[in-house]
């Protein structure tokens, strides 16, 4: 299993460690993911996210080429933007989802998730021209996600400008620490938030700095799935993988139909599933892989991630159900254990307060 | 006196009840409460059987009764505030008493110091 630089940090900080996308990760520390999850949505939390892969492509053709390949185009992004996207096969279903983020003209750099970094660099290589070239700065990077209502207060004192903090799905270049960063308004929290890219090798001293701040405590991927979720963020494996599209899972909209990609046909087709956010009455959670049942006890899908949620005080869910039975307002019953608990289909997020967009 | 399973529960007798709920070593490997399934009064269960479900938030796990008997009393303070158990597994956070429960049932059940050795 891979360890992140900070292995040994998070250890000694208390973390329990599992394993996640092949890497040994820290799900929760001392203070336990409730609190983590709060302190997130009150204060400021600090991910370590140094296990999801980093790409740079560079060329004078690399945004046309990537414009071949991902159904959201690369061209029309306009330098020092962030724009989500998927890498889809040529069956139009999901190989991952990931940010591009275009550093100039003819230079992209791109976050993949974690399990799928080799796969990814080899597909998206095959994709490109000659004169593109794409090089995986994986393993010499590490990501530090600072998320949280306070989280502007944080990067102004560590030394960006208030005038330069990057809007929601942009970012800079900024030296933290005397270390070169890119910074960007992203996250996966639904809180105002920045991901923090570096060399690896300083992990050590910014880590030591944000959390030597008085708002900023370390949090797990523990918390980070609770929070993800309230959001009804996707996360890949669960709810996007080479089985759904993204028109399956809700982003139909944001695709650029009007343009040639790998996987563009079906992508027109009606979908036969689509995803939806269950939210129950109690607290009981419905476990990825319980069936959704129609009130009439009829099948109609499958939950795909199911917790407490820690904000709303009851269980919520994500999953897929046949199309035209995914009807906001519908109830549902899920089966968890024995037993089944009722559910209502609601509209994303499940957390309406978060303050990313601020 | 306490009991333990080799399923991280514990049971206490105390007269005719014995009071029955999860390990401190179980809360703290579980993490965080989030729900907690309580058994009805009146419902009667033999030993090894699931006589509870406890959550946390990344996993349901289930409870299973220490001994025979019958359920007296349920935790419904636990309902609403499933972290009491995480606050105080082996106190506060019990989760229900049983009557007319065979005493025989308790011999082979570990004491404290046989659970210690047993968990680490």
């Amino acid at each position: 299993m891979k360890k992140v630089p900070l292995d040994m940090i998070h250890t000694q900080a208390g973390a329990r460690m599992a394993p996640f996308g092949g890497w040994k990760m820290p799900i929760q520390y001392n203070s336990g993911i409730l609190e983590e999850h709060r302190h997130t949505r009150e204060q400021v939390s600090i991910f370590d996210c140094s296990h999801m892969g980093q790409f740079r492509v560079r060329g004078r053709k690399a945004a046309q080429d990537l414009d071949n390949l991902f159904p959201r185009r690369a061209s029309t992004q306009k330098n020092n933007s962030c724009r989500y996207n998927f890498l889809l096969t040529s069956h139009g279903t999901i190989c991952d989802d990931l940010i591009i983020y275009r550093v100039s003209d003819d230079e992209f750099y791109i976050v993949v998730n974690a399990g799928t970094i080799d796969s990814d660099a080899e597909y998206i290589r095959s994709h490109l021209s000659p004169t593109t070239k794409l090089s995986d700065e994986s393993r010499d990077t590490a990501k530090l996600d600072v998320q949280g209502p306070r989280s502007g207060d944080v990067i102004i004192k560590s030394g960006v400008p208030a005038d330069k903090i990057p809007r929601y799905f942009n970012f800079i270049h900024h030296e933290i620490c005397g270390v070169q960063c890119i910074v960007s308004r992203t996250g996966y929290t639904g809180e105002l938030g920045f991901e923090i890219y570096f060399d690896a090798t300083a992990a050590e001293k910014l880590w030591n700095y944000f959390t030597g701040q008085t708002e900023v405590k370390p949090a797990g991927l523990g918390a980070r799935d609770t929070l993800r979720l309230e959001m009804g963020y996707p996360l890949y494996g669960h709810e996007l993988n080479r089985d759904t599209t993204p028109v399956e899972a809700g982003f139909g909209s944001l695709l650029n139909l009007d343009h040639n990609f790998v996987g563009r046909d079906a992508q027109l087709v009606t979908p036969s599933k689509n995803l939806v956010a269950i939210q129950f009455t109690d607290r009981r959670a419905a476990r990825e892989g319980a069936q959704i049942l129609d009130n009439a006890g009829n099948h109609i899908g499958k939950v795909t991630s199911g917790s407490f949620s820690p904000s709303l005080g009851c269980a919520i869910a994500m999953g897929y159900v046949q199309n035209g039975l995914d009807k906001v307002g519908n109830t549902v019953e899920v089966s968890a254990g024995t037993k089944h608990i009722t559910g209502r289909i609601v509209s994303v997020p499940f957390y309406k307060n978060g303050t990313c967009r601020q | 006196m306490k009991k333990f399973t080799e399923e991280h529960e514990w049971v206490e007798v105390n007269g005719e009840l014995a009071t029955i709920g999860i390990t401190s070593h179980a809360a703290q490997e579980l993490g965080d409460m989030t729900f907690v399934e309580l058994p009805d009064v009146g419902t009667e269960f033999a030993q090894g059987d699931v006589l509870s479900v406890v959550e946390s938030v990344k996993a349901a796990s289930d409870v299973y009764s220490p001994l025979s008997g019958t359920v007296r009393e349920s935790n419904s303070k636990l309902e609403e505030n499933p972290e009491i158990i995480n606050a105080s597994p082996e106190e506060d956070g019990w989760i229900c008493k049983l009557s007319n429960f065979n005493p025989d049932e308790l011999i082979p059940l570990m004491t404290e110091g046989e659970y210690a050795d047993f968990i680490v």
